[in-house]
């Protein structure tokens, strides 16, 4: 249908969503109520299983199955892109050294990107340690501790960043992590609970070691989510550099 | 009725409107997150406690009066999936582009082998 067509019908459908938005956000119970049954309850699970970060302990302690299945999505998005963005028939691959450089940057931003970058990674690095125990995780450490190897491509030098990030070992530790994650869920199983059930020493309140497995997952997901994103961008950052039409110079 | 929910109601209209007038693939993908992040608006929301603290504790809490961590694990998950949505569609508009020529949606209507 044409533009017009589309953006009437959408009106109409608009206006009734609207509408019924409204009635629906009316029979919710009052902006900051107290009644909160599941939260109340599961602060008082994390506490008992000694897990600071609460929010954690449910990723990965009370629904960790269900982070199975988020980094399991990840893993497939990361697929998924490989295989849309591979090389046609008529392209190739141009990995020497006389591709074109990237554009020139500004001084500033080239040594503002060299500095960031260890600092980036000490954050990232700690964000996945320290899941159990402050706001952050091994999906957020991952991402941290990916853009911080990309500071490098930021700081105009697409050169550096693939040579510092050979693909085929991050491809490696991403299927590493995900499988670090399910072999520690069937580890409990061998001692006789539940799949994913939190059987390590539960240890002291807000130590590096306390939460039980929730350290080692964390890790697993922080491993994992990093190499994701470090090839999914990889991909992407190919297509400008690398990947060229045939009958280009 | 607060602006809490109103604002989440908003988001998600102003990122389909976005989607529906769009000229351009990326364009369109842009306004998608902005569509999904409505939900996440939307479930904190929901998961607000009147003078209530972070779910994160410093020490063993004697009276834990926190927002409700449930929701936010569920927002949680939502970006990581949104995150991957996203690069997957961006894949496609590159290849779009490539093979048709134009990331305008609207000259895309026509299947090609």
């Amino acid at each position: 249908m044409n533009r017009a067509a589309r953006i009437a019908v959408f009106a109409v459908g608009a206006l009734g969503l609207a509408i019924a938005f409204l009635l629906a956000f009316d029979a919710l119970p009052h902006f900051g109520t107290e009644s909160h049954p599941y939260g109340d309850r599961s602060v008082r699970a994390a506490v008992a299983q000694k897990t600071s970060n609460v929010v954690t302990s449910l990723a990965f302690d009370q629904r960790g199955f269900d982070t199975v299945g988020e980094e399991f999505i990840l893993v497939l998005a990361v697929l998924g892109g490989t295989l849309l963005l591979r090389a046609r028939e008529d392209e190739r691959e141009d990995d020497s050294d006389d591709a074109p450089r990237s554009p020139e940057v500004a001084d500033a931003v080239r040594l503002t990107g060299y500095l960031a970058m260890p600092i980036t990674l000490l954050l990232g690095g700690y964000l996945v340690v320290h899941g159990a125990l402050s706001p952050g995780g091994g999906f957020q450490g991952g991402v941290a501790l990916a853009t911080a190897i990309h500071l490098l491509y930021v700081a105009g030098d697409y050169q550096a960043l693939d040579k510092l990030r050979p693909v085929p070992l991050f491809k490696a530790t991403e299927a590493a992590g995900v499988s670090a994650y399910v072999a520690i869920g069937l580890a409990a199983i061998a001692t006789g609970s539940a799949f994913l059930t939190n059987v390590l020493p539960l240890g002291s309140y807000q130590k590096l070691a306390s939460a039980g497995t929730v350290p080692l997952l964390n890790a697993a997901v922080g491993v994992a989510v990093l190499s994701s994103v470090v090839v999914l961008l990889s991909e992407f950052l190919e297509q400008t550099h690398v990947v060229r039409a045939e009958g280009d110079a | 009725m607060t602006v809490g929910y109103v604002v989440a109601g908003w988001l998600f209209l102003i990122g389909v409107y976005g989607i529906v007038v769009s000229r351009d693939l990326v364009h369109s993908i842009v306004c998608l997150s902005v569509a999904q992040s409505s939900t996440y608006v939307l479930l904190l929301a929901v998961g607000y406690r009147d003078h209530a603290t972070a779910p994160v504790f410093g020490d063993i809490p004697s009276n834990p009066h926190v927002v409700d961590p449930v929701v936010q694990s569920l927002v949680f998950t939502d970006i990581v999936v949104s995150a991957t949505v996203t690069a997957l569609l961006l894949a496609l508009a590159v290849q779009a582009k490539k093979r048709a020529g134009t990331r305008n949606p609207d000259d895309l209507s026509e299947l090609r082998g």
